[in-house]
């Protein structure tokens, strides 16, 4: 009984959601455009998968993973267990959170690649470059790049070192490899950055970063638990980027004529 | 024959979570050495997941893609640049301004503020300041879709814009208040939702595709990205305004 409320709320939300979409596209069509579309039925039912596939999938995730990744997130932070591995309590240091670094880059990885959004935008690149671009291989690629993201952002919460160093490096590897990357894949690279941390994604990393922050001494969870997601969405345009450099340089060096294409 | 194509479908979702399974089992058992808390909830939790993904998948192809495409295609050919953008934004605005996880941030973000000192700390106080950012992150995004709209149309290179972002990001991220940079980092990646991020992706690609010249991989994909950078600029600045 108790779920099903759960789930109702969950669909609401979804519809909640929805509802500008709807709202502006049917505005926008009696209004402006005047035509109607092809297919509309298909349209309309694909619609309402889309709404009761994601409020399911919340409901899940809700249910199974959320409560155990966030109880996982909460113990390996934990000094308790931190300690435990070491006989004397003296001061922490930030190598004694081995399997806190470890937790970190495998969430990572195995949230993104079960991301809806970069399903969504990995289908899409694959369908626009004819399939040069591989949906897995592009999911991979910025898997890798959120699990090194993550990882580095809880060494920067361990370690207390301030966020925008970082993300200035970042920033800064970003725009060298801009001038060296094949251009086809620039614009996919950008964006790979803003589709990696949504739904299942951002609320076990945001309890990791909190639940750090707060454990880790001398650290402010105001101050110190953001930024973990600033990672996750810097290190996958790094990622992408450098694999499609690596590509297009171990093609040429097989055929230097044929122009090479990324992923 | 329908059997083996849903059956097809549910297997590939079921090895999108395989992953997210194989870690949290790893650790449960191996690190912390704890047995799995209510199997059968968990068990059940997860087939949803696979079920609700499977669904939301077919739901891209048949309504979301196809629309954003549709919209993009129909827009273009008629040919008005105002109809476009007040398209662009106010679907960027729409989807952000009320999206939950976007209320949440800010309210974390006014709850720091007051306890920074740097705002009253009365309730009514803190849900200006939260309502203020969240109009301010909602606005970025309709800039940012309506930006990345005009670039498509005008064949901009994207690096330009958002390395220029970038180099603004920085400058700003010198004068903020401490109290802000943390939040506004996060803003970037909290406003693109599940359902957002496939229709702005069709919309860039059916434009890109339609407008003769433009290249859809090369021009078609972007706008996310300035979704993302975009917000961490306004809140930062709604940060330095507010705050002097």
């Amino acid at each position: 009984m108790e779920f099903i409320y759960d789930l109702s709320m969950t669909l609401l939300s979804t519809c909640r959601d929805v509802l500008p979409i709807v709202v502006l596209i049917i505005v926008f069509q009696l209004l402006v455009l005047r035509k109607p579309f092809t297919h509309p039925r298909r349209l309309v039912l694909g619609g309402i998968y889309v709404v009761i596939g994601l409020a399911l999938f919340l409901a899940g995730l809700e249910k199974a993973l959320f409560p155990l990744g966030k109880i996982m997130a909460t113990q390996l932070s934990d000094p308790a267990f931190i300690h435990a591995t070491q006989k004397a309590v003296t001061q922490l240091d930030w190598k004694d959170y081995g399997w806190v670094y470890l937790f970190a880059a495998m969430i990572g990885f195995a949230t993104t690649i079960a991301e809806p959004s970069l399903i969504a935008v990995a289908y899409k690149a694959s369908m626009v470059s004819a399939g040069t671009i591989s949906q897995w291989g592009l999911r991979i690629t910025v898997a890798v790049g959120v699990s090194f993201g993550i990882s580095l952002g809880v060494f920067r919460i361990i370690t207390g070192t301030p966020l925008h160093i970082y993300i200035l490096i970042g920033y800064m590897i970003v725009t060298v490899q801009t001038i060296f990357a094949p251009k086809s894949i620039i614009a996919l690279a950008y964006d790979s950055g803003g589709v990696t941390t949504s739904t299942v994604t951002v609320p076990l990393v945001a309890t990791l970063g909190l639940g750090l922050a707060a454990t880790v001494p001398g650290r402010n969870p105001a101050l110190d638990g953001f930024g973990l997601i600033a990672f996750a969405s810097l290190f996958p345009i790094i990622t992408v980027m450098g694999y499609a450099q690596f590509m297009q340089w171990s093609t040429q060096r097989k055929k230097p004529t044929e122009k090479s294409n990324a992923l | 024959m329908v059997l083996s194509i849903i059956l097809k479908k549910l297997k590939s979702s079921f090895t999108d979570l395989l992953p997210i399974i194989a870690v949290i089992t790893f650790f449960q058992i191996l690190v912390l050495r704890q047995p799995l808390p209510q199997m059968a909830e968990v068990l059940f939790g997860g087939l949803l997941v696979v079920a609700g993904l499977t669904l939301f998948i077919q739901g891209l192809e048949m309504g979301l893609f196809p629309i954003g495409e549709a919209m993009a295609h129909a827009l273009a050919r008629k040919g008005s640049l105002f109809w476009l953008l007040l398209f662009a934004f106010t679907l960027g605005f729409s989807t952000t301004v009320a999206e939950p996880a976007l209320i949440a941030v800010a309210a974390e973000a006014a709850k720091i503020a007051g306890q920074g000192g740097l705002i009253d700390q009365s309730q009514s106080a803190l849900n200006q300041y939260a309502f203020g950012l969240r109009m301010s992150v909602a606005f970025s995004v309709g800039l940012a879709i309506l930006i990345g709209v005009m670039r498509i149309i005008l064949g901009w290179p994207v690096h330009y814009l958002i390395i220029g972002g970038y180099v603004v990001v920085m400058l700003m991220t010198f004068i903020a208040p401490k109290e802000i940079i943390g939040i506004a980092y996060d803003a970037g990646g909290v406003t693109t939702s599940t359902i957002t991020v496939p229709l702005v992706a069709a919309l860039g690609v059916g434009l890109a595709s339609t407008i003769r010249g433009r290249n859809p991989l090369v021009d078609g994909f972007g706008l996310i990205a300035f979704a993302s950078l975009l917000p961490m600029i306004f809140v930062m600045g709604y940060g330095l305004i507010i705050f002097g």
